[in-house]
């Protein structure tokens, strides 16, 4: 069987709503993660030790087994306890998850980068403990650590392939479904594999162009 | 419960092999992919800058795919085990590129106009005098690297290689214990990546007293 291009025209309309579908869940999970990376810094920086100590197994156990496994725990898992996500939710809150301990270690070092006196002025002035982290040091740390976030997210899109594993029709299992009309897996596996090469050129320029307003801002 | 623990040792072994073969394949072609981007050459440059960016820029999983589904198109039929080898491997390869090239790239410049002006050859400086001080840079992010591929061995899962995640998912199937099976699978990738982890760090500190 040669190769054939000329079919894709006709069901570029699927790859499409893939390709949404794969924006919208890896902005949805780069959100979750961004906000989950900073709760989980500060649990790991400031929640006393009978909190801590458990949450430093959940990190470990996220930064120690693949994701598809950790995805296949949160989609078939959840079941087993009553809760039945459905299966976009489900990629989503594992994807989000396993980025937000990526990101609060990155978070962590930032908060810690942040220089003492910040707190204690922050104190100083009649902040409570938790304002002034809020309002004065955690900005200033997000702050620093958008560059690698940045690349952290755009790991986070190459890795929502994976929750075509279970059944969501994003990009991949919009062309597997395509391919299993067509029979023709090269030509839709490269399309797709163009389609989040395109995405992620974008979110590059897009990173790049954070990252340059806040260098000029400092 | 007792009953999948031979199947999951299995398992692991499979992983263990998969992830060692592909970080022999991914070493190579991160050693061959710096020295092209490090060439004299302007060709060999650009195709390892394309190497890299294409790899690094589409997901792993679709690279498996065209490899595996899309292979047989093009005259390309490996089984499910080799088409994971040569697919993790080659997207492996992307990842070290940048490794090995980063740690070349931070010896001082110096250091190779000292051995040039000494007498030595391009290739003796490179070989003799860069090499070996990168060498000690590179070994804690290959790790990095290393771990990472360990991880991605669950992709072959998709194209049904029977290592871990497979097993597991295999048994959450049959068993309706996904807790219990995840945990197990969990474990054993943790403990060949704790092992694996071990093995780095001590590479690094035997470089490091040279």
């Amino acid at each position: 069987m040669g190769l054939d291009f000329s079919i894709i025209p006709k069901y570029m309309d699927v790859i499409l709503l893939g390709c949404a579908w794969t924006i919208g869940i890896t902005v949805a999970a780069a959100l979750l993660s961004f906000v989950g990376g900073i709760i989980f810094a500060v649990i790991a920086l400031y929640a006393p030790w009978i909190v801590r100590q458990p949450f430093r197994l959940i990190e470990w156990l996220f930064m120690g087994t693949p994701l598809l496994l950790q995805l296949f725990l949160i989609y078939f898992g959840l079941v087993q306890i009553g809760i039945d996500l459905p299966a976009f939710v489900a990629g989503i809150i594992g994807l989000g998850l396993h980025f937000a301990v990526y990101n609060s270690e990155l978070i962590q070092t930032a908060i810690l980068a942040v220089d003492k006196g910040q707190m204690e002025a922050a104190r100083t002035l009649g902040l409570s403990r938790a304002q002034a982290l809020r309002k004065v040091v955690i900005p200033q740390a997000v702050r620093a650590v958008i560059p690698p976030i940045g690349n952290n997210m755009i790991a986070l899109l190459k890795d929502s392939a994976l929750v075509s594993v279970i059944g969501v029709s994003e990009l991949t299992l919009s062309a597997q479904r395509v391919i299993g009309k067509t029979y023709r897996p090269f030509e839709f596996y490269m399309l797709a594999a163009a389609c989040y090469y395109v995405i992620n050129l974008c979110m590059e320029w897009v990173q790049r162009k954070i990252e340059r307003r806040i260098s000029i801002s400092r | 419960m007792q009953k999948v623990y031979p199947f999951f040792l299995e398992a692991a072994w499979v992983t263990i092999l998969l992830s060692v073969l592909t970080a022999i394949l991914g070493l190579t072609c991160g050693a061959l992919g710096a020295a092209a981007r490090l060439s004299r050459f302007w060709v060999l440059r650009f195709i390892g800058a394309a190497y890299v960016s294409l790899f690094r820029g589409t997901p792993a999983l679709i690279q498996l795919f065209i490899l595996y589904f899309g292979g047989p198109q093009i005259g390309i039929q490996l089984d499910a085990f080799e088409a994971g080898v040569i697919g993790l491997g080659v997207n492996a390869g992307a990842y070290m590129t940048e490794t090995i090239r980063g740690a070349i790239i931070s010896i001082d410049k110096g250091q190779r106009e000292a051995a040039r002006t000494l007498g030595l050859s391009q290739w003796q400086a490179m070989y003799k005098v860069i090499l070996p001080q990168s060498m000690r840079l590179m070994i804690r992010p290959l790790g990095v690297n290393i771990n990472a591929l360990i991880k991605a061995t669950a992709l072959v899962a998709a194209i049904s290689v029977v290592e871990l995640t497979y097993t597991a998912q295999r048994y959450i199937g049959s068993t309706y214990k996904p807790f219990e099976m995840f945990l197990l699978a969990g474990v054993l990738y943790m403990v060949i990546i704790y092992v694996v982890g071990k093995g780095i760090a001590w590479l690094d500190r035997k470089v490091q007293i040279t």
